[in-house]
């Protein structure tokens, strides 16, 4: 197990490394200046500017203060808004995103699996169908299309939730709501499928004819091990939340790092841009890595499989 | 006959003709295959057949490729016709789904829409499927340590988290359908990588193949001749589902921005031009794009879903 931990651990240090170094040269590979626009600055304004920046250095040398910064978790000042720095950004932006995309995975687990349960439980009834139809329109409705259904039907037409911002649980619904459908029906879907394999299985008809209960049976036996295909999918799942927090920040006009992230593009703020890339796929890869070895602790033919060899 | 005794040994010269008798056709006919026999791409497409909902996917895929192709055409309205005096109006025996801020047809334009979503998803999934097949199957075939070193590499691709690698991508190149369509590419065949190799890392082993190699096949054509068609099946299914993923990116692109610029219209991009205007009713402007995303990606879902079924041998009735 540990030197499956450390081998992990090591293609997840390459893989950010890939990223920053990939994020790094390819900003820096973008035609032209963040400083030249149409307002013209002088040429020693225009020499300090760069001196500030590191933009008069070899590029080899900016990568590695930039690999330094990193390190240190330290992503530098803005450029189009000289008063903040990345970080700032990052720290205001962060607790929201991270509240939107937490709640999101919560709501989108517990009730994919609810659903995907009760469809396997109903097999080729009509609530195992409707479930299925529920989570097929999830799974093709993209997050952008729901968001706006949502407004217009519930907060405009209906006027029951405010239409955006993030100040109360109230506001929070819609977006949650619109951000956890696409993830809910995958996790429904494949709920479904492996609690249909698990039920079938010789120690489920052994449960039974020991005489437990239903329910103990369903939770106990069954659930626990159909779950476990859903553990593998969680690391995707939480990257498709977090890049769909982009969308939804910017419909809902919720103060996030999405929305940040979005901004930065649209001005080509490239620190920012760096630094948010760089943050995010912290976050993934490190969500992916957690996700893996909770894998490997909970499967225990992998531990089974592991003692043998060893 | 005789009998003899069980531990008796004949000698050849023992063993006669009348021993051996004769069978004639009549009694082979007995045992003729009475069921016509099907090969696996009949049978498949015979159990897709029974499949209503992935027949529905498959019947609108066509007639939405058609209406790409000669949607425009059926309208009255060019693409590009602009008349300021119809700005905005709802769907009208004139103007079927609506016209937008600027008086144009969003009939013709979301066929125009349909033409460059399509377009992104086909071409999308063609690349994935010439690079994941030729990247899995060398790596499958060879095995080993050229194997190991291919898959680690995978590995790698795979953690990068696919939608910020194509904004990143996105960003540096500019927005425009080259872009995007090279930015989904560029990662967008590691799925499709992995499926192949390990379909052909399982097969390389059957016998029918070792058979070939006995026979001196040339390693090429082993893998043409008889690993590929035998991984086909997996292969169909990961494209029917790579196409709406890439239909969505797009969406998605087109929507922060990124994606397909004006003149061109793309679903994603109507869809973002429709948000600002829905606080002021025009709904139209925002259903039709939506509404042919949601129903294109459905019907791929269903359509995969399906093709997995009937592909699947070890469901084959």
């Amino acid at each position: 197990m540990t030197a499956y931990i450390i081998k992990r651990l090591i293609a997840m240090l390459v893989t950010l490394w890939l990223i920053i170094t990939l994020t790094f040269f390819l900003m820096h590979s973008v035609p032209g200046s963040p400083f030249n626009e149409e307002r013209a600055t002088n040429e020693t304004v225009q020499k300090n500017l760069e001196k500030f920046y590191h933009l008069d250095k070899p590029l080899i040398v900016q990568y590695g203060l930039y690999l330094k910064s990193v390190v240190t978790f330290d992503f530098g000042p803005s450029i189009k808004k000289s008063s903040q720095t990345v970080n700032d950004m990052l720290g205001r932006g962060f607790p929201v995103s991270f509240e939107l995309g937490i709640v999101t995975l919560l709501v989108a687990v517990i009730s994919g699996i609810t659903l995907g349960m009760i469809a396997a439980l109903r097999h080729n009834g009509i609530i195992d169908y409707a479930a299925m139809t529920i989570a097929v329109l999830g799974i093709s409705i993209p997050n952008f299309v729901m968001a706006t259904l949502l407004i217009q039907q519930v907060a405009v037409n209906w006027g029951i939730l405010p239409v955006a911002t993030w100040v109360s649980p109230k506001h929070m619904i819609l977006p949650t709501l619109a951000l956890a459908t696409g993830p809910m029906a995958i996790i429904a879907r494949l709920t479904r499928s492996s609690m249909l394999e698990v039920l079938t299985q010789d120690y489920i008809r052994t449960a039974k004819a020991k005489g437990l209960s239903p329910v103990k049976i369903v939770f106990k036996h069954a659930l626990r091990n159909a779950l476990l295909p859903v553990v593998t999918v969680l690391g995707s799942l939480a990257a498709s939340i977090l890049t769909g927090t982009f969308v939804i920040e910017k419909i809902f006009a919720i103060p996030g790092m999405g929305k940040y992230f979005v901004e930065s593009i649209n001005q080509r703020d490239y620190p920012v841009i760096m630094g948010t890339t760089v943050f995010y796929s912290a976050i993934l890869i490190m969500l992916l890595f957690l996700v893996d070895i909770a894998y490997g602790i909970l499967d225990p033919r992998i531990k089974l499989h592991k003692k043998e060899g060893s | 006959m005789e009998l003899r005794k069980r531990d008796h040994r004949y000698t050849a010269s023992e063993i006669s003709d009348e021993w051996f008798v004769q069978k004639t056709k009549n009694e082979n006919e007995a045992e003729a295959v009475v069921r016509p026999s099907l090969s696996y791409w009949q049978d498949a497409w015979r159990r897709l057949l029974k499949n209503r909902l992935a027949m529905a996917g498959l019947i609108f895929l066509i007639l939405l490729i058609f209406m790409a192709i000669f949607g425009p055409l059926i309208s009255p309205h060019s693409v590009e016709e602009q008349r300021l005096a119809n700005q905005n109006m709802p769907p009208s025996s004139e103007h079927w789904f609506g016209t937008d801020e600027l008086g144009r047809d969003v009939f013709s334009r979301t066929w125009l829409g349909a033409r460059i979503s399509l377009f992104v998803g086909a071409v999308a999934a063609l690349i994935d499927f010439i690079i994941g097949v030729i990247y899995g199957g060398v790596a499958g075939y060879k095995g080993g340590k050229t194997d190991h070193l291919m898959m680690r590499f995978v590995e790698i691709l795979y953690g990068l988290p696919y939608l910020l690698v194509v904004i990143l991508i996105s960003v540096v190149m500019g927005p425009g359908l080259f872009t995007i369509i090279f930015a989904l590419s560029v990662t967008g065949w590691v799925g499709m990588a992995r499926i192949v190799r390990g379909q052909v890392l399982q097969i390389k082993n059957y016998e029918f193949v070792l058979a070939s190699k006995t026979f001196g096949t040339k390693t090429s054509r082993i893998i043409k001749k008889n690993l590929l068609p035998n991984t086909m099946g997996p292969i169909i299914v990961q494209m029917t589902l790579t196409v709406p993923s890439a239909i969505f990116a797009e969406a998605f692109l087109s929507f922060l921005g990124l994606g397909i610029q004006p003149p061109f219209a793309s679903w994603g991009s109507m869809a973002n031009d429709g948000l600002s205007t829905i606080l002021s009713g025009h709904w139209w402007r925002l259903f039709f794009p939506a509404f042919f995303i949601s129903l294109t990606m459905f019907s791929f879902n269903v359509l995969g879903d399906g093709l997995q079924d009937a592909l699947d041998p070890r469901l084959r009735r």
